[in-house]
């Protein structure tokens, strides 16, 4: 305390409330411009939005083969492609770290992780996780805001490296109820860690809605106890999550740490193919979110400013089901992991014991081929 | 040779791999200007500064979690968690995540990790600060547990430990920080990880112990000794990977084990080793092997405490005990 404070009594009005900068928009719900100035030129939105359509269509493509019983339990991101994809395109895939939970897959694809693998993981094929080549991202995260202390350190290894790349961290409003995501923000603000967090507010966790996981007015305040801006945008609205994650990315850039960004979004579909939405989902709230749908939002405006005609926007869903049916394709192609494949990642070596263990499964597994 | 204590060979062990290799970071809580509660970081910040030898919040979940990130970015990180009690805070990061960075990427990624913590009691500390919790982190794959007892195999095996291209929890005895001494050579060498050491020799009983507990095994032995009993014991310095091979060895010989303890009897380490040992050895054995072991009740404060732990009495009889069988 500083000696100059002056005395005081306990008064306890109003400080639950934390002024916060407006939310960030660029279009409305039908897609018209709010603002005059775009963050992105014409050709990079349109490419934005290609790569939102092949997460909406690979997503309703994979429910449909989990249906067939072709696929593993799995989290789709219906109508969350504006808030992933944008925040992707913020960040330079060269220098920078994408680090997943897992309904961010819209924005995986843009960041460079291929179709392919996407289906692979679906199927619960472990080379999924692998993540390809030197692309620089994290494997899927299946426990809530697990990945935040790791992408914290990452991001103050690369400070203290002195490399110029930043990380782009998400996760969701239910992941602002753990203790690792507090944890991580701490560390982060402390180091002055070049880290984005990005919150998809996606009203729900599982069926626990936004006002069941947190007592705070909006989630991008709880940045303000770790010391570093927090703000929300419109998280169906790309140009408005791209210009957000941008400035967020220049200043973990300039050195000035890290920021957390709350993106307003809305779950679509379903929890996981495991979830019954209708169990808990008001309708009129599922309705008023489909009209905000940022897939709709982006036709509406590509067409409007005569970016693309319909027959364009056909074309490219042509050409995305094109893609979807090459790479689940050469996703079935894929070799069925051997079963000792796993025995082959636990260590860089294998202890005795290991060794042993993997002789045996090996010698079960041959017998079990040659029977069959 | 030079005399070094336990805390004296990992701040050895410490100097000399920040020197040797400029990856290696120090982090924790306390670690920096202070040199750690236990001092085992004393030094370091004057030597190599704030950018290698960092304090960190308290949060040992941000901590082990972090450790993963620095490995990816190219660090070799060495986090010190200030009692093993409280590494339970970031149970998730090390148990699900820092031990699967290699599996669960397939390969892609791994982690060259070494997180140190105290362990065991017996310097009436609070609540929390003497709990032998090495069994909640030896059954988790992908994680090596290393338990060593004296000075010499403290440095050695750190310096294997951080070397090693996986993840290493490194358990360090508390008790044995300042009140155990030995020789240590002052250069560099490492001791191979998941190598048991034989710390005495003896025919008649096997008796096995890690970490503090090695001292009273000692003791033990000594004391059976006056009674006519010869006993073998093995220091196990490596928890995961065990060396079964020397147990299986040492019991071929002997006949009898007593596997001795500061945890909690129930499913600890203990357990793992006599099964191995009934594995490896069945048809040697002339008796039931027996475990020496705290109750199974929570670790309590300290006016409880002589009470609780095993002390060389109960050793000895169980040495006896399993010769009469």
């Amino acid at each position: 305390m500083s000696e100059a404070a002056p005395a005081a009594h306990v008064n306890l009005d109003g400080v639950a409330s934390t002024p916060m900068p407006p939310m960030v928009r660029y279009l409305d719900e039908d897609g018209e411009l709010l603002v005059e100035d775009l963050p992105m030129s014409d050709a990079m939105a349109l490419e934005g939005y290609r790569v939102m359509l092949r997460g909406r269509r690979f997503d309703e493509r994979s429910v449909s083969l989990q249906r067939q019983g072709r696929m593993v339990t799995l989290a789709p991101g219906i109508g969350q492609e504006a808030a992933t994809v944008g925040a992707a395109m913020a960040i330079d895939a060269k220098t920078d770290w994408f680090v997943p939970q897992y309904r961010e897959l819209a924005g995986q694809l843009w960041h460079g992780y291929p179709l392919r693998l996407a289906f692979l993981w679906h199927v619960g094929h472990p080379i999924a996780f692998q993540v390809p080549g030197d692309l620089k991202m994290l494997p899927f995260q299946a426990a809530i805001a697990g990945q935040l202390p790791q992408a914290a350190g990452l991001a103050w290894g690369l400070k203290l490296k002195g490399d110029p790349g930043v990380v782009l961290a998400i996760f969701g409003d239910g992941g602002t109820s753990q203790g690792d995501f507090h944890e991580a923000a701490n560390l982060a603000g402390v180091m002055k860690a070049p880290i984005i967090f990005l919150c998809q507010n996606n009203g729900w966790a599982i069926s626990t809605s936004i006002s069941q996981q947190t007592a705070s007015e909006t989630l991008a305040q709880k940045a303000v106890a770790y010391g570093f801006p927090g703000i929300q945008c419109d998280g169906n609205d790309l140009f408005a999550v791209y210009a957000t994650v941008r400035e967020a990315a220049n200043r973990a850039r300039r050195g000035e740490g890290p920021t957390l960004v709350e993106a307003i979004t809305y779950r679509l579909g379903l929890h996981t193919t495991a979830d019954d939405p209708t169990r808990y989902e008001p309708t009129e709230m599922h309705d008023l979110w489909v009209n905000r749908d940022p897939l709709r939002r982006m036709q509406l405006h590509l067409i409007a400013r005569g970016i693309v005609d319909k027959a364009a926007l056909e074309a490219i869903e042509d050409e995305v089901k094109d893609e979807l049916r090459v790479a689940w394709e050469e996703a079935q192609k894929e070799p069925a992991p051997d079963p000792a494949y796993y025995f082959g990642q636990v260590h860089a070596d294998h202890s005795p014991r290991l060794q042993r263990q993997l002789g045996r499964f090996a010698a079960r597994d041959g017998e079990a081929k040659r029977r069959a | 040779m030079p005399e070094a204590t336990v805390v004296e060979a990992v701040n050895q062990a410490l100097t000399l791999e920040m020197a040797r290799d400029e990856r290696v970071v120090v982090f924790g809580e306390d670690v920096g200007r202070s040199g750690g509660v236990f001092r085992a970081t004393d030094g370091l910040y004057g030597k190599y500064g704030a950018g290698r030898v960092i304090d960190t919040p308290l949060s040992e979940g941000v901590i082990a979690g972090a450790s993963i990130g620095l490995a990816l970015a190219g660090w070799v990180p060495v986090a010190e968690i200030q009692f093993l009690g409280f590494v339970h805070n970031g149970f998730n990061q090390v148990v699900d995540q820092l031990a699967r960075v290699r599996y669960r990427s397939a390969g892609r990624f791994s982690a060259q990790v070494t997180i140190r913590a105290p362990y065991g009691g017996g310097v009436r500390a609070p609540e929390l600060h003497s709990d032998g919790f090495e069994a909640h982190f030896a059954h988790a794959p992908g994680l090596k547990v290393v338990a060593p007892s004296t000075p010499y195999d403290i440095k050695g095996l750190l310096l294997a430990s951080i070397r090693d291209p996986d993840p290493v929890l490194f358990l360090e005895p508390l008790r044995g920080y300042r009140q155990v001494k030995g020789e240590v050579p002052e250069g560099d060498y490492v001791v191979e990880i998941g190598k048991a050491r034989i710390a005495r020799e003896g025919t008649d009983v096997t008796l096995i112990a890690w970490s503090g507990a090695v001292q009273l095994a000692l003791q033990a032995a000594e004391d059976a000794q006056a009674q006519g009993i010869s006993v073998e014991v093995i220091d196990l310095r490596t928890l995961v990977p065990l060396d079964a091979a020397t147990l299986a060895a040492s019991v071929t010989k002997t006949g009898r084990a007593v596997v001795l303890q500061e945890a909690p009897l129930t499913a600890g380490f203990g357990a793992e080793v006599v099964a191995t040992i009934q594995e490896e050895a069945f048809f040697s054995l002339q008796a039931p092997i027996r475990r020496v072991a705290s109750p199974d009740v929570p670790y309590p404060v300290q006016m409880l405490e002589e009470q609780y732990l095993p002390n060389p009495e109960r050793v000895l009889e169980a040495i006896i005990a399993t010769t009469r069988e």
